[in-house]
């Protein structure tokens, strides 16, 4: 084979790399940050009663000037209003805590059923998987308003709980943080249950039976041995049950009442309600500024995950 | 070395430290374990060799409690331990995968059965600086399990499981995952650390160098059954099956059927069975049962040297023979006082009267024969038998074969290194003539095959002792290989 050949192939190879690499980029660039800078140029904007219903807008017609009129028109005032009123900076608290409250039952409800299936035996896995995966299969709007029919006061589970004698009067969980709570665990539970589930399917059953050839009880053993090496899995799951609980927006606004406060929820009524697009995108900023932090964490396991795997 | 001969299996006041009785375990249907009984003493280094799926894992299972026997009853040190989970017994294993924690260093893996018995810190300290030390691990110790090689891993999984010092530590394949020389350095490390520490270990391998190399005696599974348990140097000289004598070594297999031989050493009796294909001289036929007056070059200068008589001096022919060995035998007695060879030992004898061992035996595989019989072509005995074995091919002479076989369909079973091979004729009691196929150069050894004229392949061994260039025998050679009348293993088929 000549030099030629082999520097052709090298080429050829690098062009490849160079096109494979380039694929995520374009995707990041076209699906993230694109639309990111979109909405970052509208929060910097003024509201205005017009289509759109913001300013400046950028006149390419007038060239060069035209772009200076359009910087001069953007300003921080909407993000210094995010900081004026509570209302905001209650709302971005709240949805902390709702959805660290709720990634904790989710992963208090999702470990034992992970745990049940990794343990199941190997013919029944894939329709235990299935189950879970199922109700992706309907729309999550119509698996939300069926919770509506399940909570309300003349529900389910009120005239079971009425039918069985438990209680006298319906229990209002309607319209309170408590149905936000059991909407969010059921919505999320397969993301908890699924990276678990991979962890605990990895892992060797001899090193459960080395643990008790070296003293443990199956208890000790699970605590000792099972847990750490799910920890992968148990933070993955956290994040994917945290990260969109945060923003979340369908579920407090079908279920909760009117003192759950949730940023997704202000944001849809900055959005729709108020139409004032500058200031639900200087929301939309912050709160991606706020999900920045436990996403890159996230990324973080992932990676010392894959490191201690190869 | 101490020459004190470690063999408790031989004392009858010993007491084993395990012992299955007639343990039967089934999965579902099948059978795993078949009504196996065995007793494994303090100290030894118990390897159990089978093909793969034989049942040797099952066992080591349940010896570690994994798995509780259908039928039967283990005891260790005379208490029946079923139903004792496995962190209730004294036995500590090393899994074939090894099973190191993950997400432990070296160090807590060590100390992990420590911590669980709830010692002091101090102690569980310095007894896994002894562990690391004895290991040769101390540089790695703050590593994870998955920062250092397959052979530190490997180590690491051993100081775990002796860390607790158990009486009695299992080791399913230890060291399949090894390349071959890491192998064999820690197969000395084992035996090391096994004399050191006086643990008694079973280990569990389908490599039977290895099993032949570490331990003190081999049991050779098949199907669930023992089939034999020796010390290494029986299980390969005197395998009592064929099935053992295949699965141990490079062997060749005759097989045939038994004749008993005359007690009188006649050698003419010998060639009986039809002309001798290779030789032209041996072109005569001859009444079965009586001697053939013609001989074979290589018969007839073992017969020479076989009779410690004159040749010259006269002979009894064929008829003088037959007429000695069925009527005046009998009655008279002996024609002469002969040179006699001990009887072949019998399998029972076979598998407990080896030469003991002093505790493991490192040259096991390279041991030569026990000159337990007289393995000396110039000392033809009488008795045995001889094998016919292939058409136009002479019988072959086994004086340690039982007469008791006369008819029986047999095999013998002939070891490469205990055959022969010259270019010239060899002054031995069973020789053949074939033609080299295949040579196979070990560096140490090499292995000749020879295709016989009826086709049949024989593997002669040789030792190289001289540098290759002066090695006379090559593919396609016209050679001669033999054997002595003692030099096989003569079983039932
Ligand atoms: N838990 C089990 N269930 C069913 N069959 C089993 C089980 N464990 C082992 N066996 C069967 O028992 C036989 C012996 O297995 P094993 O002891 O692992 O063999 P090996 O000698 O290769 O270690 C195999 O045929 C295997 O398929
Ligand atoms: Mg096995």
């Amino acid at each position: 084979m000549s030099g030629d050949g082999l520097d052709t192939r090298h080429r050829g190879e690098a062009l490849r790399k160079a096109v494979l690499i380039a694929v995520p980029y374009l995707w990041l660039v076209a699906l993230f940050l694109v639309p990111f800078f979109i909405v970052l140029k509208i929060s910097l904007s003024d509201i205005a009663l017009a289509r759109p219903p913001y300013m400046p807008q950028l006149d390419l017609s007038a060239g060069l000037a035209g772009l200076r009129d359009f910087f001069a028109g953007l300003d921080f005032e909407n993000f210094v209003f995010l900081t004026e009123d509570s209302l905001y900076w209650k709302a971005y608290l709240s949805s902390l805590q709702i959805a660290a409250v709720s990634t904790i039952i989710t992963l208090l409800v999702g470990y034992p059923i992970a745990y049940g299936m990794a343990r199941a035996a190997p013919e029944w896995r894939p329709t235990l998987l299935m189950l879970v995966i199922l109700p992706f299969w309907t729309s999550f709007l119509i698996r939300v308003y069926s919770w509506m029919g399940i909570l309300s006061n003349e529900g389910t589970l009120n005239s079971v709980l009425l039918w069985l004698g438990v209680i006298d009067v319906p229990l209002q969980i309607m319209n309170t943080n408590i149905a936000v709570y059991i909407g969010v665990v059921y919505t999320y539970l397969p993301f908890m249950i699924l990276p678990i589930y991979a962890t605990l399917d990895k892992m060797d059953s001899s090193l459960l039976e080395a643990a008790e050839d070296l003293g443990c009880s199956r208890t000790e053993a699970f605590w000792l041995v099972t847990l750490p090496l799910s920890k992968g899995g148990i933070i993955a799951g956290c994040f994917l049950v945290f990260i969109p609980t945060i923003g979340e927006f369908v579920i407090p606004t079908l279920l909760g009442g009117s003192d759950t406060l949730m940023i997704g929820k202000v944001l849809w009524e900055e959005f729709f309600s108020n139409r004032d697009w500058p200031v639900a995108s200087a929301v939309a900023v912050v709160l991606l500024m706020i999900l920045i932090i436990p996403i890159v964490l996230f990324q973080r396991n992932e990676q010392k995950q894959r490191e201690a795997e190869g | 070395m101490a020459q004190t001969v470690f063999a408790p299996w031989e004392d009858p006041e010993e007491k084993p430290l395990i012992e299955f009785r007639n343990v039967t375990k089934r999965f579902g249907e099948f059978v795993a374990i078949d009504d196996l009984s065995l007793a494994i003493y303090s100290k030894e280094f118990f390897a159990l060799l089978g093909p793969s799926g034989c049942g040797k894992t099952t066992m080591m299972r349940m010896l570690a409690g994994f798995e509780d026997p259908s039928e039967g009853a283990i005891l260790l040190d005379g208490r029946d331990i079923s139903g004792v989970p496995p962190n209730r017994r004294a036995v500590n294993m090393m899994f074939q995968s090894y099973a190191l924690f993950p997400h432990l260093s070296v160090w807590d893996n060590i100390a992990f059965g420590l911590k669980r018995e709830g010692q002091p810190k101090d102690k569980i300290a310095a007894r896994v600086d002894e562990m690391l030390r004895l290991t040769r691990l101390n540089k790695f110790a703050t590593r994870k399990p998955h920062q250092i090689s397959g052979g530190q891993r490997q180590r690491v999984a051993l100081a775990r499981s002796l860390a607790k010092a158990p009486k009695l530590l299992l080791l399913d394949e230890p060291l399949g995952a090894l390349d071959r020389k890491l192998r064999e350095e820690t197969q000395f490390e084992l035996m090391d650390i096994q004399e050191k520490t006086g643990t008694t270990f079973v280990i569990v391998t389908h490599d039977q160098e290895e099993a032949m190399t570490v331990a003190s005696r081999v049991a050779v599974m098949d199907e669930g059954r023992i089939v034999q348990v020796a010390t290494p140097s029986v299980i390969y000289e005197a395998p009592i099956s064929v099935y053992v004598a295949d699965f141990i070594g490079d062997v060749n297999l005759v097989r045939g059927t038994a004749r008993a031989r005359p007690e009188t050493p006649s050698v003419a009796a010998e060639a009986v069975a039809g002309p001798t294909a290779p030789e032209p001289a041996a072109a005569a036929a001859v009444a079965p049962n009586l001697a053939a007056p013609e001989q074979t070059a290589s018969e007839r200068s073992a017969a020479e040297a076989a009779l410690p008589v004159d040749p010259r001096a006269p002979q009894p022919n064929a008829l003088g023979e037959w007429l000695h060995d069925k009527v005046l035998f009998p009655i008279l007695g002996r024609r002469k006082p002969q040179q006699k060879l001990l009887p072949a030992p019998s399998p029972q004898e076979r598998a407990t009267s080896d030469r003991p061992q002093t505790a493991p035996p490192r040259d096991a595989a390279q041991a030569k024969p026990a000159p337990a019989h007289a393995d000396d072509p110039d000392a033809l005995a009488g008795g045995g038998i001889v094998i016919d074995w292939a058409e136009g091919q002479p019988p072959v002479i086994a004086t340690n074969g039982d007469a008791a076989l006369d008819g029986k369909p047999v095999v013998l079973a002939l070891r490469p290194e205990k055959v022969s091979i010259g270019k010239a004729a060899l002054d031995m009691p069973n020789t053949l003539r074939g033609k080299v196929i295949d040579i196979a150069y070990l560096g140490n050894i090499s292995t000749y095959h020879v295709q016989l004229a009826d086709g049949s392949m024989i593997k002669a061994q040789t030792a190289n002792t001289r540098r290759l260039s002066r090695r006379d025998i090559t593919w396609e050679d016209e050679v001669w290989v033999g054997f002595s009348a003692t030099a096989g293993v003569v079983l039932e088929e």
